[in-house]
């Protein structure tokens, strides 16, 4: 079974993503600030990365450089999963080494799933 | 006064550009223009009265301290304008964060929405489904309007990137009626588009004009008036013919010019002064359609003045609009 970090601090997503990708068949390890995401992503060795940008303790960009940075988490692709949708943003968090930049609200669920299946395949 | 202070508002392209204004309507420009004028002035009525006055010192004094008070004058009201500068900078980034923090809740009801709709959670009896198609659309429409004011938000405080490049007019023009399918189909409604061969580019933005174009034949479809009953539709059976729209692409000159006419409300003669303003919506269109925030025309004509172009229409009631654009090639 692949596993999942989800690295978001709005705990109404951690349950809608929760329930849809373990009905996906993931299973999904979630991180309500950056800092235990950081954390997790160490111990728990996740296929795949959900990243938030405005997050509580450890700000987005700064879990996604030093996810880069480390030898054991840089080979986990991110997906960076936010609200924020200046190219400034989208640019920097490509340029750190994200997979994909989406922008929540011009997603519905169904298709951001479709991304997540396909960066796992 | 405050030497320091007055030589930093001295400072005008800054300060211009802080606001997003041209010279000509930036206080800062002006006051210096005037602040210019006065001294020349005085200079000029001192070399006139040294020559032709018996006490210039006496007339140079009172040519002074006139442009001092003047002077005085021009620093208050130039604040005063940087006060109202501020206030309507504070209001555009007020809306920005706001729509910010509405997008967040806004996505977790969505997709929750959405995840009961999917049956994933367990089967839905059909009443609820229509329930939660209500839900659905109305979040929707609230994400649009949120949109839209986030666009509003960056044009104001001129943050509207644009990312310009080489791009066909008419494969955006077909992309988006492609992509309005859908609803022109429910609608009811023929889009039909005639273009002129061998088109040259455009340097403009492709997502900024696609929006534009977006707006525009949204507007030309959705107020195209819903038949009341059966009875009237078959009383009036022309009816069914002239639901079109008719999208124009031709060369005029150094300009390529779009061109969209709907058979819909038309606009009122006392309103069509207004059509582009912020959140102005007619009276006649409220009759046909509740939806809508009144920003789409703003949008559109922010967007094709910053991208060198005009916009425009005619439009009679009852009968219906024409709206057009150039982008120069």
């Amino acid at each position: 079974m692949k596993t999942i970090l989800f690295i978001e601090d709005e705990s109404a997503l951690q349950k809608t993503f929760g329930e849809i990708l373990k009905q996906e068949g993931y299973k999904v390890i979630p991180a309500l600030d950056g800092e235990i995401g950081l954390r997790l992503a160490k111990t728990e060795n996740p296929d795949l990365i959900l990243l938030d940008l405005i997050l509580p303790k450890v700000h987005g960009f700064e879990v996604l450089k030093q996810l880069k940075a480390d030898a054991e988490t840089k080979d986990i692709p991110v997906i960076v999963l936010t609200n924020l949708e200046g190219i400034k943003d989208v640019d920097k968090a490509i340029e750190l080494g994200a997979k994909t930049y989406l922008v929540k609200a011009n997603y519905s669920l169904e298709e951001v799933v479709e991304k997540i299946k396909k960066a796992l395949q | 006064m405050k030497p320091r202070k007055t030589l930093s508002q001295l400072n005008v392209l800054a300060q211009c550009k802080r606001y997003n204004l041209s010279l000509w309507q930036c206080p800062h420009f002006l006051f210096l223009l005037m602040g210019v004028i006065i001294i020349g002035s005085a200079l000029a009525t001192y070399a006139i009265g040294n020559r032709y006055v018996e006490d210039p010192e006496t007339v140079t004094l009172i040519v002074l301290s006139v442009a001092a008070i003047l002077f005085t004058l021009a620093v208050i009201i130039t604040q005063s304008f940087e006060r109202l500068a501020e206030a309507n900078r504070m209001k555009s980034e007020f809306i920005s964060v706001v729509s910010h923090q509405l997008r967040t809740p806004l996505s977790n009801l969505n997709w929750a929405i959405e995840l009961m709709m999917s049956g994933r959670l367990g089967k839905i009896e059909k009443k609820q489904t229509e329930y939660f198609k209500v839900l659905k659309e109305n979040s929707n429409r609230m994400g649009e309007l949120v949109k839209d004011l986030l666009i509003v938000s960056r044009i104001e405080t001129a943050r509207l990137p644009l990312k310009k490049k080489e791009i066909s007019l008419e494969d955006l023009v077909r992309k988006v009626i492609m992509e309005f399918g859908p609803f022109t189909k429910a609608s009811n409604v023929r889009v039909e588009l005639k273009v002129q061969e061998n088109l040259p580019k455009v340097s403009a933005d492709p997502s900024q004009i696609q929006l534009v174009i977006q707006n525009l034949l949204d507007n030309a479809i959705r107020y195209i008036p819903v038949l009341q009953s059966p009875e009237t539709d078959r009383s009036r059976t022309d009816e069914k013919e002239k639901r079109e729209v008719e999208i124009k692409l031709e060369q005029k000159k150094n300009n390529l010019y779009f061109e969209i006419k709907d058979t819909g409300a038309g606009i009122p003669k006392e309103d069509q002064k207004y059509i582009f303003q912020k959140f102005f919506r007619s009276e006649n269109i409220m009759r046909y359609q509740t939806q809508g925030s009144g920003l789409g025309l703003y949008i559109a004509k922010s967007i094709i003045e910053q991208s060198g172009g005009e916009i425009g229409f005619k439009s009679q009631e009852g009968i219906g609009s024409t709206f057009w654009f150039t982008l120069p090639i």
